[in-house]
């Protein structure tokens, strides 16, 4: 397809998408409540901040306070940058579904990333109490810097674009294996445990923090995080989005080379 | 229009019986073997030309249309379609053509047909005048009225399948790969597919190519058939010819007022059917005028009728005869 005429079909895209988004609303309320780790990890640090001084290893004291902003902030990414397209393509590489995306002049990548973003306002509407909420009690553990709110818009799509590309990497293994979601199982064990999911990655032993940066998973989660909760400041978030868009390069050229061999093997079953 | 030359694909297939010592043998040593699914054929299709690619389960007609259409990758030979090699995938070429397969949906399943429409309009880039003349004329041919404001899973098996067409044909696809299109449908939903079918080939002059188990569709829409089985062309031609070359006898069925005995009625052919009514025999066609004369100076007839046989005998006979010869040369 044409780039123009690609464009020109986005919004249709994304409206389409945002109408399935509204149909299959129940189902992705289910999946929001699913995701509340974040709130229950709160509950458990805020809980053991109070009873001793948590001191991470830059030497930062983290009170009940930075908890809770922390952990309400990860709430609020994980919703943002969330993508699912491994298991579509997964699914669509097995069922044969695939072949009708593939007959479109369109990349069945930009369709499964239109269906994706499109569900943005449904899932952004679950975060505003959030934010409401984060603004209220948390005021002092939030950006300030006008400059870093930019930089965490930036950051956001950085990481939703590691998300994504991960998925279709991951889903376009199915090419090769009978299934690809037993691969997805392990990324989102290691994301979980690497992404500051679960609990701030300053709290990890020094040697482990620094392995961390070199990982994909703390460019998901931990430094849109930290850009909101002022934990990072512009120069220093200037070079870790740097880092991130690095991953998101290099992780959309292993998925597309992945995709690309992969759809030569596609056999289109059923039929 | 299409253009096939030598085409094979064959696929390397995991082979494993049933049971769990099996399985947990194939743990560590995996049988494998390979299946010629399409193993070198060659034929063209002409701009316009309507053909039935027809053969057994398993014969290849749907592999060769998805490699057609650019789906599968061929392990060797060639296709190309309006100049288009397929698995290129160029712009040009998919707007060109489309594959409707009867067992694959791409309507959205929660969300009204009428969002598929504007879907392909979108990705098809279709201007919106030309959009909504051509979604208009389609709902007329296939009568949709109501249904493309209603879910696609409250839709019936026929609904959903004219659906299925409309969603299709909204770019004006001039090339249509049918791929078992009225598999499933009742008998007045089959003939209405089949006289939409046949209109928007006479309208678009739009170039098809059509495989399906029911041989009435091949019979109402195909004046060239190809017959494909294990892979291996075995017929190229009209129709006509190919009733001829496998059961060159008419089919004639006798009604009688008074019961006739078997053997006089078998004087006059091979009686394929009889009961004290009616007879029903096959008779060498430049016979038929003979026995026909015959039938009505000395029996009771009060009504007869000569036709061809059924194309599914002409077609199992066809694809036995295969078989059969396939295992002499084995």
């Amino acid at each position: 397809m044409r780039p123009f005429a690609a464009f020109r079909a986005l919004p249709t895209l994304l409206k389409i998408g945002f109408a399935e988004a509204v149909a299959y609303r129940a189902e992705m309320l289910v999946w929001v409540f699913a995701t509340t780790m974040p709130l229950i990890m709160m509950m458990l640090w805020t809980s053991v901040a109070a009873a001793a001084p948590v001191v991470g290893t830059g030497g930062q004291q983290w009170g009940s306070g930075a908890f809770v902003a922390y952990f309400l902030a990860v709430f609020i990414v994980r919703q943002l940058i969330s993508a699912w397209a491994s298991w579509e393509i997964n699914f669509e590489v097995r069922q044969g579904q695939l072949a009708m995306r593939l007959l479109r002049p369109m990349h069945p990548i930009i369709s499964y990333a239109m269906s994706n973003l499109a569900y943005m306002p449904l899932r952004a509407l679950v975060t505003v109490p959030v934010v409401a909420v984060l603004l209220a009690t948390q005021s002092g553990h939030v950006a300030t810097d006008w400059r870093v709110w930019l930089l965490w818009l930036v950051s956001m799509f950085g990481a939703w674009l590691i998300t994504f590309f991960v998925n279709v990497a991951v889903g376009s293994l199915a090419f090769f294996l009978e299934s690809s979601i037993k691969i997805m199982d392990v990324w989102l064990a290691l994301f979980f445990v690497f992404s500051g999911y679960l609990f701030p990655l300053d709290l990890f032993p020094p040697w482990l923090r620094a392995t961390t940066e070199w990982l994909p998973f703390r460019y998901q989660i931990a430094l849109p995080v930290e850009l909101m909760t002022g934990k990072l400041g512009l120069e220093e978030g200037l070079g870790l989005v740097a880092r991130q868009y690095g991953w998101a390069a290099l992780l959309i050229f292993l998925s597309l080379t992945l995709w690309r061999s992969g759809v030569k093997r596609f056999q289109a079953y059923g039929g | 229009m299409i253009r096939i030359r030598g085409l094979q694909k064959h696929y390397r297939v995991h082979k494993r019986p049933p049971g769990v010592k099996a399985a947990l043998k194939s743990l560590f040593k995996r049988d494998y073997e390979w299946v010629k699914a399409v193993d070198g054929i060659d034929f063209d299709v002409a701009a316009g030309e309507r053909v039935g690619f027809l053969g057994p389960n398993g014969a290849g007609k749907t592999t060769t249309l998805k490699m057609a259409s650019g789906l599968l990758y061929p392990t060797a030979g060639e296709v190309t379609v309006g100049g288009h090699v397929p698995q290129r995938r160029e712009t040009e070429f998919l707007k060109k053509i489309m594959l409707v397969m009867g067992q694959k949906q791409q309507l959205l399943w929660d969300l009204p047909p009428s969002e598929t429409f504007e879907l392909n309009r979108a990705i098809y880039d279709v201007p919106r005048a030309d959009f909504n003349r051509r979604l208009k004329e389609l709902s007329e041919l296939l009568e949709l009225g109501e249904l493309v404001s209603k879910p696609t899973r409250q839709l019936s098996l026929g609904e959903r399948m004219k659906c299925e067409l409309a969603a299709a044909l909204v770019h004006g696809p001039k090339v249509l790969f049918l791929d078992e299109p009225t598999i499933g449908l009742d008998v007045s939903m089959q003939v209405a597919m089949r006289d939409f079918i046949r209109k928007y080939n006479e309208e678009y002059g739009a170039t098809l190519i059509l495989t399906s188990h029911y041989m009435d569709d091949v019979t109402a829409l195909c004046p060239r058939v190809v017959v494909i089985d294990k892979g291996v062309l075995s017929f190229d031609g009209k129709l006509e010819e190919l009733v001829k070359r496998v059961r060159p006898e008419k089919r004639l069925t006798l009604r009688f007022s008074a019961p006739v005995p078997r053997e006089q009625v078998a004087e006059l052919g091979t009686v394929v059917k009889h009961d004290h009514a009616e007879s029903v025999l096959q008779v060498p066609h430049d016979g038929v005028n003979t026995a026909v004369a015959r039938a009505l100076a000395t029996l009771p007839v009060v009504d007869l009728n000569v036709e061809n046989p059924p194309l599914e005998e002409v077609m199992s006979e066809l694809f036995a005869r295969s078989r059969a010869e396939r295992e002499v040369a084995a």
